[in-house]
């Protein structure tokens, strides 16, 4: 049992100790990082074992967050438990709420109709931007750039502002339901979306201006917490993590859900999996989007938004898998039905938690203010990893 | 492909379908071996998700399942097994890395242990916690008392 009076727990130290040397070689020093830390974007507690400045290796502590959502999720019926996925990845509410809808949509044998698919592609769209958005505001400052917080979140305001006009929710916004949409848009709509495309477009170039070339950024994120395409795939890491690394691998692409196998869209991948090659990703990942949604608006056609679903739900006895590209990965959802009301089990895999799991590696001979840009550049959200 | 693998191994693989999602339900002695074989022959190097369900009322209590994905294929696939209470599955840590992490969530839950795996603890809930909360005969109010009066000094989380 942990002793409650020591914050660095004695536990930890022996077990990171047994691995290869005797605690408290010569060479070694153990630090412990958060778990309130600033940089580490919410409540991870990273225990580093140096030589010197190098990192030797570390070990995650995780949980600080754990609401039990999955276990939530038996004691709701399944159109209750909607909103409570969007508190897992918080910056990406859309996206939880879609890959939940769309599985839960499998088990009933129900398919939402065209207009709500493309008014769900671009609300996730806008998303993954937002996701996007907080993600480059975020890392710039951990690595020491103030600038492109203030334009990311000016920027990121416009889009929660299309959010809240439409469902009047700016961060949790529940915005689509099982079968399709409650609201139908709110007048003017595609014309706001287009508007703030427009507006977008430069920005992207405005942040790369400020970052691409810079010379401290590059020297901060160039051939940092490199990792190979096969260490990514032997160790379950997806999203732009993966695509940096040279996998061409998007969900959307792969096994188109919604329906994204309607547009046009490239998915950009890098080379060396280092910082700066996942950063270049996201970037074009941005450009991307912004296309997405302008074909979705041009085209999106007239028609209900709600499929036949019955007002109490009770899919039929079964188990499906579904997942979805969020902007962090492959978001999965395993959800069993009964046949009664709630889900007999939801589980939820989040792209986070895998994610985080390479810290390890790409930070092994790094240096400790690297540990910083890595934990930055895998874009976790602990909502998300301890659900 | 769930057929030829009905054909190889006969009695002790079940291959299933529901909702156009193919899975199979495995027996747990033959989990190494078929692990082998869609890592290594049919290519399935991506081990998405591992999970488990708890079935009380079932002599084999709980469903272990594996979600895996080939990139060379663009194929997903369940592997499911059934063990009771108490019995341990051989850990995939080996044959996939990822694993780790999920493998220790499972444990974590359900109190399912895996053989052979580098680092066997919990991962979300703290050390010394007391019970598995994604078993069905843990309440949704339950929690470790002793834990949350002895850690955080209070009488009750609730």
């Amino acid at each position: 049992m942990t002793d409650p009076n020591t914050t660095l727990s004695h536990l930890d130290l022996a077990d990171l100790a047994t691995h290869e040397k005797p605690f408290l070689d010569a060479n070694e020093l153990v630090i412990n990082m958060g778990p309130q830390h600033p940089a580490t974007h919410g409540v991870l507690r990273v225990i580093l074992r140096l030589d010197g400045e190098k990192v030797l290796g570390l070990e995650c502590v995780i949980g600080y967050l754990h609401r039990g959502v999955e276990k939530i999720g038996e004691h709701r019926t399944y159109t209750m438990f909607n909103p409570y996925v969007d508190r897992m990845d918080y910056v990406a509410a859309v996206s939880n709420g879609l890959g939940y809808c769309e599985t839960v949509e499998k088990l009933l044998h129900v398919e939402a109709p065209p207009r709500a698919q493309h008014v769900r592609v671009i609300l996730t769209e806008l998303n993954r931007i937002a996701s996007h958005q907080l993600w480059l505001g975020t890392h710039a400052l951990d690595i020491g750039a103030i600038t492109p917080l203030f334009y990311t979140f000016r920027d990121r305001e416009e889009i929660l502002k299309i959010y809240e006009k439409y469902c009047g929710a700016r961060l949790t916004t529940h915005a689509f339901r099982i079968g399709g949409l409650q609201y139908e848009t709110y007048t003017g709509f595609e014309k706001e979306v287009k508007t703030f495309l427009n507006f977008f477009r430069p920005k992207i170039d405005e942040y790369e201006e400020l970052l691409t070339t810079n010379r401290i950024w590059v020297e901060r994120t160039k051939n940092v917490g490199a990792i190979s395409a096969e260490d990514c795939i032997a160790l379950g890491v997806t999203g732009p993590v993966l695509r940096a690394s040279g996998v061409k691998w998007d969900l959307r692409k792969a096994q188109p859900y919604a329906n994204y196998k309607n547009f046009d869209f490239g998915i950009p991948t890098g080379q060396n999996g280092d910082t700066y090659d996942r950063y270049l990703v996201r970037m074009a990942e941005m450009r991307q989007s912004v296309r997405i949604i302008e074909q979705a608006v041009d085209a999106l056609p007239e028609g209900p938004i709600m499929a036949k679903v019955p007002k109490v739900m009770k899919p039929p006895v079964g188990e499906v898998y579904h997942s979805i590209e969020a902007p962090k990965g492959e978001l999965g959802y395993f959800i069993v039905s009964d046949g009664s009301t709630q889900p007999y089990r939801v589980r939820v895999r989040p792209p986070s938690f895998v994610n985080l799991q390479a810290l390890d590696l790409m930070c092994r001979g790094e240096l400790v203010a690297d540990v910083i840009a890595v934990i930055g550049t895998l874009d976790i959200v602990l909502g998300e990893v301890d659900r | 492909m769930t057929a030829k693998f009905k054909g190889a191994y006969g009695s002790g693989i079940e291959p299933l379908t529901y909702a156009g999602q193919n899975y199979m339900l495995v027996d747990r002695s033959l989990i190494p071996e078929i692990f082998q074989v869609l890592r290594n022959q049919e290519q399935f190097d991506y081990c998405v998700d591992i999970t488990a369900v708890h079935y009380p009322q079932r002599e084999r209590q709980f469903d272990v399942v594996w979600v895996l994905y080939s990139f060379a294929r663009n194929e997903r696939i369940r592997v499911k097994t059934q063990i009771v209470d108490g019995e341990s599955v051989p850990s995939s840590v080996p044959i996939w890395a990822g694993a780790n992490w999920l493998e220790r969530e499972v444990f974590d839950m359900f109190g399912i242990k895996f053989d052979g795996h580098p680092d066997m603890k919990r991962i979300l809930l703290p050390d010394g916690w007391k019970g598995h909360p994604l078993r069905k005969d843990y309440g949704i109010l339950q929690q470790d008392n002793e834990w949350v009066q002895i850690n955080l000094g209070i009488e009750s989380g609730q």
